[in-house]
């Protein structure tokens, strides 16, 4: 198991293999609220770094969701359609987003490890 | 609506909310509790099972005092005020000459006055318009050091009278002076969210005490702005700055009811023209109800166009009903659209989402009779 990275955004980021799983933070879950439904790409899509390919909808307010690297989308958790509410209470498992295949070795470079994004998380409170 | 850039004001219960863990936002000028840390989703439905605490004090609460003041009031409201008895109060609009809503209001007959609770983002349009409508011996007395506090469910009115008996007599919409856990309080049985319950007025140094009193009863527990939203949405009801404004009328907000029949036929009220000719040629939009289909909700703004077609509306309030497990929406459609059962698109994101036109309350009401 690779190391988990973080974005500015509020995703994380597990690279094995060539294959990066993204999901929302546990802190972004909770900013968010009771997650309601979410719009995920289309597999096959081919996405730049930065760019919002997925939307999450809260009770509250709905929120864009970014690719934190470049690729292509090869699978979605087509399972939140019917249990969306894994993203609140399993963010970091079973409430992955999807996932997105990169042929660059060092795409999580420029992410924050889990100390530098909790030091992050702090600056917002 | 929330202005971050204003000075943010604090309500007699902010301390209280902070305690409780709130979650602090910008609203109308206020540093308002969103949510406690249940959550939006089960602080709705505890009030749909039970009874929620939620401090409306942000809003606007005044006085209208000496002869004739029902008559003044109706100046600027196409409401009857004058036939609203001692003990009684009604919802209405206060409109503009042009016949937009300036606002809209609760007003209650005290016998010897008349008691006015107006939006929080509203109070400083509303207050100094009544005021220059006033003839001479009428005056409103603005009551910013009061508090108001709503208890809403099911179990609300039960809960707090076993602190004062006589408000389980309360008839929907009546009001009376009680004394709660020995705090002088205005209550009245109304709300904003379509539940059975009760909205308290009391002096901002009683506020806290109040508040705690009725968080001690069992079944009792805070709810935030959030839950106040879906619970008021899932009932139909308008929240002034999304569906109606100045440039909405009575008539195409689907408020005609408000308009009493002897004021209708008078004209004698501020943009009593328009209204009259929208009822007669009928207006060319209505606020109708909307539900999406499948689980995507479909929020203020998102535009409304006929199926495949043009664009013939927009929603202006849309989110996730908890209670009605599904998502749900307020806005205007182009007149020939409104029937109930229409077949809509929403346009979220750019993207087509299939959408009916529904009859509200999306929640039956379950006010006390």
């Amino acid at each position: 198991m690779s190391e988990t990275k973080f974005t500015s955004d509020h995703e994380w980021v597990r690279l094995d293999g060539g294959v990066a799983t993204i999901g929302i933070t546990d802190h972004a879950q909770n900013a968010l609220g009771d997650v309601v439904f979410v719009d995920l790409p289309a597999i096959g899509r081919e996405v730049t770094a930065g760019e919002a390919i997925a939307v999450v909808e809260s009770v509250k307010a709905a929120s864009d969701v970014y690719a934190p690297i470049a690729g292509k989308v090869v699978a979605v958790n087509a399972a939140l359609a019917d249990t969306p509410g894994a993203i609140n209470s399993a963010p970091t498992t079973d409430g992955w987003f999807f996932k997105i295949e990169t042929s660059d070795p060092g795409a999580l470079d420029g992410l924050m490890d889990e100390t530098a994004y909790a030091a992050f998380v702090d600056t917002l409170a | 609506m929330a202005d971050s850039t204003d000075a943010v004001l604090e309500t007699p219960l902010a301390g209280l909310h902070r305690e409780l863990g709130g979650r602090m936002v910008p609203f109308a000028g206020y540093a308002m509790p969103v949510q406690y840390p249940a959550g939006i989703m089960a602080e709705h439905l505890h009030c749909r099972a039970a009874a929620s605490l939620f401090d409306v004090s942000h809003m606007g609460q005044a006085e209208l005092v000496g002869e004739g003041a029902a008559a003044a009031l109706e100046r600027a409201t196409p409401a009857d005020v004058q036939v609203l008895k001692p003990g009684r109060q009604k919802y209405g609009l206060l409109t503009l000459d042009d016949g937009g809503i300036l606002d809209d209001f609760m007003v209650a007959n005290l016998g010897d006055r008349l008691f006015l609770v107006v939006n929080a983002s509203r109070k400083h349009l509303d207050f100094p318009r009544i005021e220059s409508l006033l003839p001479a011996g009428v005056t409103l007395k603005p009551l910013p050091d009061r508090a108001l506090i709503a208890l809403q469910g099911p179990g609300a009115v039960a809960a707090i009278a076993t602190l004062a008996p006589g408000i389980a007599e309360l008839a929907f919409m009546g009001v009376g002076h009680f004394t709660i856990a020995g705090v002088p309080a205005l209550v009245s049985r109304s709300g904003y969210t379509g539940e059975d319950g009760v909205e308290v007025s009391v002096a901002a140094e009683d506020a806290e005490g109040f508040a705690r009193a009725l968080l001690a009863l069992p079944g009792v527990l805070p709810a935030g702005l959030g839950a106040r939203d879906s619970l008021r949405l899932e009932a139909g009801l308008c929240l002034y700055g999304n569906d109606i404004d100045e440039t909405t009328s009575p008539v195409e907000a689907a408020l005609t009811w408000t308009i009493g029949k002897r004021r209708r036929m008078a004209g004698d009220f501020p943009g009593a023209a328009r209204v009259a000719q929208e009822l007669a040629d009928g207006t060319t939009r209505l606020r109708v109800g909307i539900r999406p289909e499948g689980r995507q909700p479909a929020r203020g703004h998102t535009p409304v166009h006929a199926p495949g077609g043009a664009a013939i509306g927009e929603i202006t309030s849309g989110g996730f009903g908890p209670s009605l497990n599904g998502p749900m929406a307020m806005g205007y459609v182009a007149r020939e659209h409104a029937a109930d059962g229409t077949a809509l698109e929403l346009m979220v994101r750019g993207k087509p989402l299939a959408a009916r036109v529904a009859p509200m309350p999306f929640i039956p009401h379950r006010y006390a009779r």
